[in-house]
């Protein structure tokens, strides 16, 4: 598998997507009557649960608990022990490194867009739970994230969206690149697992795209800002990081687009409010 | 823009496994078509015609074809002639072709690149109404023939309804292709036109020559014998289970060169290669599969048979000839026995195609042939062909489709002929082709990277790089040389030290990474050599002309200035990209006689007189480290410039300006080696000797010894002084042969990525340095431009890019440059070959020679004027001779009466070439002295009619041979580059 083109001579990908489509998103929010606010977030086999609680008083406070004049913002990501497609089971949810990685990550993803001012003396809980795994794991968790954080009625900035782009690492790619016709950027968006294990190395972007409209043409200003970068796989060549992330933000605003949809749709379908 | 229907397959793999996949259809694939109204085509994707011509009397309405797997599989070679056009090619025959066979996957993809051939691929397997999914209980291949008539059916339909809309403009068919009965008759079934490859093929217009390309899968005999000859193949997973149990052993076949009834594999594990006896125990194994073999008990392991058999059987008989010979080796005893096995079984078959000749049928008008092939570990194969009349008398390409266990030899098709026999240009194809020499012409997209003519030197070149157009340059080559890719010059400093450059051409200026260029460089990896011919890597206008540093023309080069004192120690090295003008370029000899003239006084004469006093320590200082100096028969023809036939062979000389050069590119080619190696530890293109095995030194050992002389091998230096030493009184051509020997005891140097090694491993045997690479002749080799890359990168002159920092790509990249250069090596030998046999066709000459070793049945000459060798026969099968050699395997000597043949003995032998067979010249090799009577043949006279009686015995110890002048060197075009 390894070695192998990301996008055939026809322009698709292995799942039938060309280089510059999302997966299908499907979203669900309010799913919890327990939690404040909480989603179930879909992207292709990719499957996530988020609940938020909070604002509320810090627990735990033996030591004063949060004193300080902003909220906190405690995340948990964790992955079921069932989560892979590969049949192998994970030993532990949550604690090793990698997760707590990933919650650390989270973390800055929310208070990206939170305004934690606005809660002294308070915590937020973000939990996350990766259902199904198949790639993009952490995008569609802050995605999730975020859809929880509004269900729950928490003021944010902007939607903080995750999206990632990959390009294989092996392979004469350059010239598939310059045949792309569809937008810009080079690499494949939102690689599901098998994509990700050829080898090929994946920037992951978290951003605020900003609405669209809002001059988000340019990234010097608020919208289009990325808040978290990471890369994963083999290394890439400083030539190639541009654009990659070009290819990861239009990916971001593209979701924001489907998110907005979703949140608007469930708010004139169940907020009695809008009724 | 995305149809959101969400599919899942699942599938098993080893332990029952549910596997989930996304599966996409889209509504956004097209048809392909021109005629077609109703799909939003981008003009790049109308690749089928409006109205496609119909060259088939079965189908006589213009229609595209649908072609199934095994028609792919098995046709390629049919497909790739021009004949059959408007193809539509589903993603579900693309899919399992490469799984199949990587092979005929890249030959399809090339053929749907050619627009030409207007070959469309069709996405069937994400369109919204092609996708099928597999039933229960329907197996893969069920589902994917379903498949494909599913698509070919949608193909109709559409094509009919695009028409409607056209208003009756013309009927197109849609017919689809398959050699699988049951899929075709499924396909009639429902109403989709379908045929068999062969009925298609036979219809159309001019089908004879494409009928013979057709695949053979199944032989019927004409004769009696039904029962089948070899032993049946175990099942693919048998042979898994076997080996997974270790009563199997897995290996590469390699069919024995000398005799056509052994073999051996070579299986991991083993320290040994495991011996193949017979045809039976071969079973059909064909050089180069990966096989599986079972080992034989051990009383019944044998010994190779030092036989050299050939399989010259006129009659294609289907009996196994009996293999007495093989049988009566009987097995001393206290010899030890190699490891035998017998194959049972193919685990990949690694047929290709192969050139050779045809060899007619006896009877007349039948259309059944063998093709005997040019290499001989392939065996003869079965061909069906109607021009075997125009074929016979030439060099055709066939390739092998199956092996039946009824028939003794494999069955195959003709592919294509190259041209007559004996034509220089057709032998050189057939070179180029046998040693896998890529040789097209420079595709126009390669070309559209060369600059533009005239090309000129701007102000910003100048301000990049160091103006030494001031410095008296000069370059030193063979005569004729138009690649001239390094130049020399040596300059007195003020502090009495001496500045020595070497300027090498700076082909990466042109060649930038990535673009079609290069790839093509680095796909054909080196410039080959032949004798009447070059291959270029590199476009001519850059080989011959702006890489090429021409006499008294500016040029960019890739500068390494030392600066060295009187003992030639560097004190200090620079490298920077440079602007030079060459004041001269000069030969090997010219630049001798301006050394040697002493009235010559000017700055060029005295810059080559610093050189050559400084390379002269440099070499002292280097075999005081051990270098080898290696010995191979080298030789020179002078061509005909009209015939290009060769005219005279000699022996090519070497004076001190080569080895001056060579001192020098060598010196050049360490210092870069430790320079980029510092800066890239990791991906640094290197080359490198190992240290061969001591086992490799045994027949070295073993013929010094006959000869009293210790060859001690402990290490290189301990090498080089034996071999220094080893020099006999009557015959100076021995520490030649002895240095020729050792030549074969090497490993091959090879090029690496230094991050895939250990530094220790860095070492280069045969010039015993710890590290080294090419720079010096980039026009030539790939390798060089990436060690000119890396260095451009260490001095801050360019910049890099993801793949030259790739340590993986790298390893893949020195692999292939490997690859091509061994075969350019062989090719090089290969055409020296072949003009010693066109120099040979009106001639028969005496010449002398030397044993170079001793068979079983024969003895391995070496005659040093034409640095050829041969075998001379003493016994032949089936033939009683009245000489009967006694072969002493201890001694390595063949006796008869009291005349004794030791390796190294001198003989005089009769050249020859055998034209009885015109389709396979062969040199014959036939004794002289020492007369053996009834063996050996009169000086000067008619080989065929051997008057015993006026044959005065003589003895060997009487004849005196004159030493001949053939100096050592190294192989290859220049003596400088080759280590």
């Amino acid at each position: 598998m390894s070695g192998q083109d990301l996008v055939s001579d026809q322009g698709l990908r292995v799942d039938g997507r060309r280089a510059n489509e999302l997966r299908q998103i499907r979203v669900r929010m309010g799913v919890f009557g327990q939690s404040d606010g909480s989603a179930y977030l879909e992207q292709g086999n990719t499957k996530v649960l988020a609940a938020v609680y909070g604002p509320h008083q810090p627990r735990g406070g033996g030591r004063g608990g949060n004193r300080s004049g902003t909220g906190i913002i405690n995340c948990q990501y964790s992955m079921a022990v069932f989560s892979f497609s590969a049949g192998e089971r994970k030993k532990r949810p949550r604690g090793d490194r990698k997760t707590q990685e990933t919650s650390l990550q989270l973390r800055r993803a929310i208070e990206a867009i939170v305004q934690v001012e606005l809660y002294p003396r308070s915590q937020i809980d973000v939990f996350v739970e990766v259902l199904q795994s198949d790639g993009s794991d952490y995008c569609a968790a802050v995605n999730a994230a975020t859809l929880a954080l509004i269900d729950a009625g928490i003021p944010i900035k902007d939607y903080s969206v995750g999206c990632t782009a990959t390009i294989a690492s092996m392979g004469a790619s350059e010239e598939v690149d310059s045949k792309d016709e569809t937008g810009s950027g080079t690499g494949i968006v939102d690689a599901n697992h098998m994509e990700e294990c050829t080898g090929a190395t994946t920037l992951t972007v978290v951003a605020l795209p900003g609405a669209p409209g809002s001059n988000y043409e340019s990234d010097t200003d608020n919208s289009g800002l990325v808040v978290v970068a990471q890369g994963t796989g083999a290394r890439l060549h400083l030539s190639r990081l541009e654009g990659l992330r070009q290819r990861a933000l239009q990916g971001c605003r593209d979701t924001r687009v489907i998110l907005d949809q979703a949140v608007r749709f469930h708010l004139t379908t169940h907020d009695p409010h809008f009724i | 823009m995305l149809t959101t229907k969400t599919f899942f397959r699942k599938t098993k793999r080893g332990n029952i496994l549910k596997i989930v996949r996304e599966h996409y259809l889209r509504d956004d694939i097209w048809c392909g078509s021109n005629l077609c109204s109703i799909c939003k085509h981008k003009s790049k994707d109308l690749v089928l015609d409006e109205d496609p011509e119909s060259r088939s009397s079965l189908y006589p309405q213009g229609h595209y074809l649908v072609l199934d797997t095994n028609v792919v599989l098995d046709q390629i070679d049919v497909l790739e002639e021009d004949a059959l056009c408007n193809v539509i090619i589903l993603q579900t025959v693309l899919e399992e072709v490469r799984h199949r066979s990587s092979n005929v996957y890249k030959k399809l993809r090339d053929i749907i690149g050619d627009p030409k051939r207007k070959f469309y691929v069709f996405v069937n397997e994400h369109h919204k109404d092609t996708y099928i999914e597999r039933e229960p209980r329907e197996n893969v291949n069920d589902r994917n023939d379903r498949a494909i008539r599913v698509a070919a059916a949608w193909y109709q339909n559409h094509v009919n309804a695009s028409k409607g809309a056209r208003k009756e403009k013309q009927k197109v068919d849609v017919v689809l292709l398959t050699d699988d009965a049951a899929n075709r008759d499924k396909a009639i079934g429902e109403g989709i036109n379908a045929a068999s490859m062969q009925d298609y093929v036979a219809s159309l217009i001019d089908a004879g020559f494409l009928q013979d390309k057709l695949c053979k899968r199944n032989y019927v005999l004409e004769g009696e014998s039904k029962t089948p000859l070899f032993p049946p193949h175990l099942t693919p997973a048998q042979i898994h289970d076997g080996i997974k149990s270790r009563k199997l052993l897995q290996g590469t076949f390699l069919a024995s060169r000398e005799n056509f009834l052994e073999g051996s594999v070579n299986v991991e594990g083993y320290e040994k290669f495991i011996l193949l006896q017979g045809k039976l125990a071969l079973n059909r194994a064909v050089d180069g599969d990966i096989v599986a073999i079972e080992l034989l008990p051990e009383d019944q392991w044998s010994v190779p048979s030092d036989l050299v058999i050939q399989d010259e059987e006129e009659d294609p008989s289907d009996l196994l000839e009996d293999e007495t010979e093989l049988k009566a080796i009987k097995v001393p005893k206290n010899i030890q026995r190699t490891p035998t096995g017998v194959v049972v079984g193919i685990i990949r078959r690694k047929w290709r195609q192969y050139c050779g000749i045809l060899q007619p049928s006896l009877v007349k008008g039948n259309v059944r042939h063998m093709f005997v092939p040019a290499e001989r570990k392939i065996p003869r194969v079965r061909i069906e062909t109607r021009q075997s009349e125009n074929l016979s008398k030439q060099r055709i390409i066939v390739a092998i489709d199956s092996w039946p266990r009824n028939s003794r030899y494999p069955l195959g098709h003709f592919v294509r002929a190259l041209g007559n026999i004996g034509d220089k240009e057709t032998e050189n194809e057939v070179l180029l082709l046998e040693h896998d020499i890529p040789h097209n012409r420079f595709s126009d997209a390669v070309l559209s990277f060369l600059p533009k003519l005239p090309w000129l030197i701007t102000e910003a070149d100048v301000t990049q790089r160091v103006d030494l157009r001031h410095i008296d340059v000069c370059s030193v080559d063979p005569p004729g040389c138009t690649d001239i890719d390094d130049a020399l010059h040596c300059r007195e400093l003020e502090n009495g030290n001496l500045e020595v450059g070497v300027h090498i051409a700076d082909v990466s200026h042109f060649i930038r990474p990535g673009t079609a260029l290069d790839k093509e460089a680095a796909s054909r990896g080196t410039t080959v050599y032949l004798v009447d011919k070059r291959i270029d890597m590199v476009p001519e206008l850059l080989s011959s002309n702006l890489c090429s540093l021409r006499g008294n023309e500016e040029r960019f080069a890739f500068s390494c200035v030392w600066e060295m004192d009187e003992k030639a120690n560097i004190i200090d090295t620079k490298f920077h990209k440079s602007i030079i003008r060459s004041r001269q370029a000069m030969t090997y000899e010219e630049a001798q006689l301006k050394i040697d003239d002493e009235t010559q006084q000017d700055s060029i004469a005295k810059s080559l007189r610093g050189l050559n006093s400084l390379a002269k320590k440099l070499k002292a200082k280097r075999f005081e480290n051990g270098a080898l100096v290696l010995a191979s028969p080298e030789i020179r023809f002078e061509v005909d410039s009209e015939t290009h036939d060769p005219i005279d062979v000699q022996a090519k000389k070497l004076r001190e300006t080569n080895s001056m050069v060579e001192e020098f590119m060598l010196l050049a080619n360490t210092s870069v080696a430790k320079k980029i190696v510092q800066d890239f530890p990791e991906c640094s293109m290197l080359r490198r000797h190992p240290e061969p095995p001591q086992a490799n030194f045994d027949p070295l050992v073993k013929a010094g010894r006959n000869r009293g002389f210790v060859i001690n091998t402990a290490s290189g230096k301990e090498l080089a002084t034996s071999l220094n030493e080893a020099h006999t009184e009557d015959n100076p051509y021995f520490n030649t042969m002895l240095r020729i020997l050792a030549t074969r005891c090497m490993m091959q140097a090879v090029y690496f990525t230094s991050g895939m090694l250990q530094p220790e491993e860095y070492f280069h045997y045969g010039l015993a340095c710890p590290i080294y690479t090419h720079f010096t002749s980039p026009i030539r080799r790939y390798a060089d431009i990436m060690v000119h890359r890396l260095l451009a990168v260490c001095i801050g002159a360019d910049a890099t890019y993801p793949n030259l920092l790739d340590k993986k790509k790298n390893h893949e990249l020195c692999y292939n440059l490997n690859y091509r250069n061994r075969m350019a090596q062989y090719a090089g030998r290969a055409s020296v070959a072949l003009n010693t046999h066109l120099f040979f066709r009106e001639k028969v000459q005496n010449e002398e020679g030397y044993v170079l070793f001793v068979r079983k049945n024969a003895l391995q000459i070496l005659i040093p004027k034409y640095g050829l060798e041969g075998t001379l026969y003493l016994s032949k099968k089936g033939e009683v001779s009245p000489v009967n050699f006694i072969y002493d395997e201890e001694d390595q000597s063949q006796k008869f009466e009291h005349i004794v043949f030791h390796s190294f003995d001198p003989v005089v032998v009769q050249l020859s070439l055998d034209r009885s067979n015109v389709q396979h010249e062969k040199l014959v090799f036939k004794l002289v002295k020492p007369v053996i009577p009834g063996f050996s043949i009169p000086t000067k006279s008619d080989p065929e009619m051997v008057p015993k009686s006026n044959i005065v015995p003589k003895r060997k110890t009487e004849e005196k041979p004159t030493g001949s002048e053939i100096s050592g060197g190294k192989r290859g075009r220049r003596k400088k580059q080759k280590k």
